[in-house]
């Protein structure tokens, strides 16, 4: 059984099919990469995924289960976890605070252990630190020390996308959506990032769907990748296959995607 | 100011320092102090016009020369003649030395303003307007006329406001510590004028001593509380208090903790003690004040931690009273016959499973609402309550109109709360207001109080982390409601009687103003806030110091409210995070000019960054 799959799933906003009988799926331990050109629909099929967005009609089943229907917060609970395209973070929570805040729905304590500070509610609190820690450690010492006590907003752009991937951490998923992660980066910290995203999965066990635009770390850590446009799969399979494939190369403006640097 | 002063320093290689440019006493921007001058003008005649100054001149501050009335005119002058003073320094300017241009501007502003008055004077001795306009009436011209001729008075306005405006704007040029003495004199004068019903009801030996006998300080007293005050101030008084509070502030780790257990302490001792000393009044003050603390510290964590803008608030006030008062009083609906009546802390108990329920039932439906339409559904809800238990269909519980009378005091064997001591009030509302400090401030710091954060911030991202958006928002909901029952449960003990007119729209409206002056998300805010504005301006129905102004506290409050959004809308003490939300950008700045703003630690060289590896649009 696949970690996620899709079945025919179709999403329509007022005339425009922005998914089309889209079929997908990810088994447990895959990296796979979703490309395809701008307004592709790429982030509606994460919107979709993480139940932001109610699709027209499909089928999306987690661990064997469906998930049609359910809340965002109900599809975090499940397992899936993502980043956003265009950074969302708490800005104005600390670094520290905006990963606590992402393990909430793996947390229990409510007003009664927070009005008398019960021995639980503390240990609970000092967990949920402790985690929020180790996620941030995981990149380097650029989010923890000093940082912990900021707020999100004087972070580099840089740094706000690794936030985001650690509060995505922080929910402890079984599956972590990623939209486009080294957007805005330069060479030397995507190439980085892209080695960190290959032990999300080898040192985290995450499973992991990422939407990116650089062909480079797309090739570097994809098992398989999965071209879309107009809402449909144009093709799948390994990058070499993918990047040679006719239709994808027009696609991409009829330009071979390795020829283009 | 800044542009025509360096534009006129001509040579280019002079370095840009505003000092550097020679100015002469008649040196500023004409046109701003012309408008400042202007605005002046069309408030002092605004507030003439709604009959402050008339209604108010009986009320004697000083005697026999200053009343309530004429002050209501005259601080204008002297807030204009400070402002038009002030000026912004921006990052790495040198400010402008003050210096005999800014008097003049102070006195240019000041006698504009006068002769707006002075124009008033000539206009309502000609014209009749009464018409549409209530206060155009002999007793206002009187007041304008100084109750001598109409010459006196159109000189005597664009005197004295251009004498205060020169003076507020002189405050300016005196060193600082003549400033903070005059200002600290002036201070003792008027509160000890404007307080006097207060000031007598702690002190009683004052009332003969300082006051004449049909009100107003003795001027001779006048005279040396000035003395006193700015003398105090001279001599260091106001000093060690900013000593005090900035060793606080500066104090870290275990040590802040002390100070601040230290202080709750003793403050908490002060507010026993006080009431025990002081005269009826005071007490009466202290525990409205405390009922309206404990309706906005609830109201806080429903708008100030989770972001719900709650216009109906008063519904769980008022579902607080008349829980209470049904159960509690012989007095309640005819539906009600042979239910026994409980003591009001049985009653309590049942009041906050309902207050819970109501919030429960009131919120399940709005909650998933959002932004405005949330706010005016709450603010529907809110009068639908009212007029639930002024209906005709409830009759048989609430009674209509007729309200229920004869709830009994709160029997507490020991001591027993009731409306003609309100003493006793007082120290109920104190622990009620302990308790929900304590919540507020646990929740806030809580697994709770960071997902309600999170859900101000961004509520769909809030959501898609993993928190149930509609469940948090619910319970800041409920708890909210649960503390605006302790509030009603006490009011019903102290009043002794329940209408549904107690529970207008203007309740919520009151409670919301004192949330957002004092600082949203801020105990120390709501708790300055309740007194400030509750215990100064009075709540809905209560009069508050300034009890004379209590016809126009609404036109008040709705001044207060205008200026606090431009000028301050963090509130006057204001939460840490909610300051920097609605400042981000100066917070930025200074956080960068701190050194603290993180840059990319691994920049590379540029020509090989950032081109080719991007996919084609
Ligand atoms: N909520 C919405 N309402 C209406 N149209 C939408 C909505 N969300 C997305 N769309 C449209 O759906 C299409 C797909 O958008 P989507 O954001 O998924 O593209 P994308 O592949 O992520 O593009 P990019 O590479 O620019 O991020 C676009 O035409 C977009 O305008
Ligand atoms: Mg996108």
């Amino acid at each position: 059984m696949s970690l996620l799959e899709i079945k025919d799933l179709s999403v329509t906003f007022g005339g425009l099919h922005a998914l089309k009988d889209l079929n997908f799926h990810v088994e447990e331990g895959e990296i796979v990469g979703v490309i395809g050109p701008n307004g592709a629909g790429k982030t509606t099929f994460f919107n979709m995924i993480s139940g932001m967005v109610t699709p027209t009609s499909g089928e999306i089943l987690f661990e064997g289960e469906s998930m049609i229907g359910l809340d965002p917060n109900q599809v975090t609970q499940r397992g899936i976890s993502r980043t956003f395209q265009n950074v969302r973070l708490f800005a104005n929570m600390t670094i520290l605070e905006n990963v606590m805040v992402a393990q909430h729905c793996r947390t229990n304590k409510g007003v009664w252990g927070s009005l008398f500070n019960t021995a639980a509610f503390r240990q609970e609190e000092k967990e949920i630190r402790e985690h929020g820690e180790k996620v941030l450690g995981f990149f380097g010492t650029r989010l923890i020390g000093y940082r912990l006590e900021q707020p999100a907003s004087v972070l580099s752009y840089a740094n706000r996308r690794r936030l985001e991937i650690a509060r995505a951490m922080a929910t402890k998923p079984r599956l972590l959506l990623l939209d486009e992660p080294v957007a805005g980066m330069n060479p030397m910290e995507s190439a980085e990032l892209t080695d960190l995203i290959g032990k999300l999965r080898s040192e985290w066990g995450f499973t992991i769907v990422m939407i990116e635009h650089d062909m480079d770390v797309v090739r570097d850590v994809s098992d398989r990748v999965v071209v879309l446009d107009h809402g449909e799969t144009l093709a799948q399979g390994s990058f070499d296959e993918v990047s040679s494939n006719p239709e994808v190369i027009e696609a991409y403006l009829g330009r071979p995607l390795e020829k283009r640097k | 100011m800044t542009a025509t002063t360096v534009s006129n320093s001509g040579s280019a290689n002079e370095p840009l320092s505003i000092d550097a440019v020679s100015k002469g006493a008649f040196d500023f921007d004409m046109r701003a102090a012309l408008t400042s001058g202007l605005i002046l003008a069309l408030s002092l005649v605004f507030i003439a016009l709604c009959g402050i100054p008339e209604g108010l001149n009986e009320r004697l501050l000083i005697k026999p020369v200053l009343s309530l009335g004429y002050l209501s005119l005259l601080w204008l002058p002297l807030l204009f003649g400070w402002l038009s003073g002030n000026e912004t320094v921006l990052e790495g300017m040198v400010a402008t030395k003050k210096g005999a241009r800014d008097i003049v501007r102070g006195l240019f502003v000041g006698l504009i303003g006068g002769l707006g008055l002075s124009l008033l004077t000539v206009l309502m001795d000609a014209f009749d307007l009464r018409d549409p306009l209530v206060n155009w009436s002999p007793a206002t011209e009187e007041v304008l006329q100084f109750s001598r001729s109409i010459g006196f008075g159109v000189i005597a306005w664009p005197v004295l406001g251009a004498i205060l405006g020169a003076f507020g704007a002189a405050l300016h040029v005196m060193p600082e510590k003549i400033r903070k003495a005059v200002m600290a004199g002036l201070g003792t004068v008027l509160s000890f004028a404007i307080f006097a019903t207060f000031i007598v009801d702690v002190a009683d030996f004052l009332d003969d001593l300082l006051y004449a006998r049909r009100g107003g300080l003795k001027w001779g007293w006048a005279i040396a509380l000035f003395v006193i005050g700015a003398g105090a101030s001279f001599l260091g008084g106001g000093r060690k208090i900013s000593e005090m509070k900035s060793s606080y502030q500066a104090a870290t780790g275990p040590a802040k903790r002390q100070q601040t257990t230290t202080l709750i302490l003793l403050s908490l001792a002060a507010l026993i003690i006080i009431p025990l000393i002081t005269g009826k009044i005071t007490q009466e003050l202290f525990a409205n004040i405390g009922i309206f603390l404990l309706l906005a510290l609830g109201l806080n964590i429903v708008v100030g931690l989770a972001g719900i803008l709650d216009l109906g608030y008063v519904a769980f006030f008022a579902v607080g009273g008349y829980t209470t008062a049904v159960l509690t009083s012989p007095n309640r609906g005819p539906d009600f016959e042979g239910f026994p009546t409980l003591p009001w802390w049985g009653a309590l108990l049942v009041t906050i499973i309902i207050a819970g329920l109501v919030g429960l039932f009131i919120g399940a439906p709005v909650i998933r609402m959002r932004g405005d339409y949330l706010a005016i559904v709450t603010l529907g809800f809110g009068e639908i309550i009212r007029l639930l238990f002024l209906s005709d269909w409830l009759n048989g519980w609430f009674n209509g109109a007729q309200g229920i009378t004869n709830v009994p005091p709160a029997d507490f064997g020991f001591f027993s709360v009731k409306g003609t001591d309100p003493r006793s009030v007082f120290y109920l509302v104190l622990f009620f207001a302990a308790i929900s400090i304590y919540v507020s401030w646990r929740l806030e710091r809580s697994r709770l109080g960071r997902a309600w954060m999170a859900i101000r911030e961004d509520e769909s991202v809030a959501e898609a982390m993993g928190i149930n958006t509609v469940n948090m928002k619910l319970m800041a909901f409920v708890v909210g409601a649960v503390l605006a029952s302790f509030s009603g449960a006490i009011f019903a003990a102290k009043v002794g009687s329940i209408f549904p007119t107690s529970f207008l729209i203007l309740v919520s409206v009151i409670i919301l103003v004192v949330v957002i002056v004092g600082g949203m998300g801020n105990i120390m805010g709501i708790i300055v806030g309740s007194v400030v504005l509750i215990g100064v301006l009075g709540g809905p129905k209560q009069p508050g110091l300034l009890a004379e102004f209590s016809e126009y506290k609404l036109l008040i409050y709705g001044a207060l409210l205008v200026v606090m959004m431009l000028k301050r809308p963090e509130g006057l003490v204001p939460n840490a995070r909610r300051s920097r939300e609605l400042h981000q950008d100066e917070f930025l700045q200074d956080a960068w000019l701190k050194g603290e703003v993180d840059t990319d630690d691994d920049m590379v060289d540029p020509s090989t960054g950032g081109e080719g590896t991007v996919a084609p649009a």
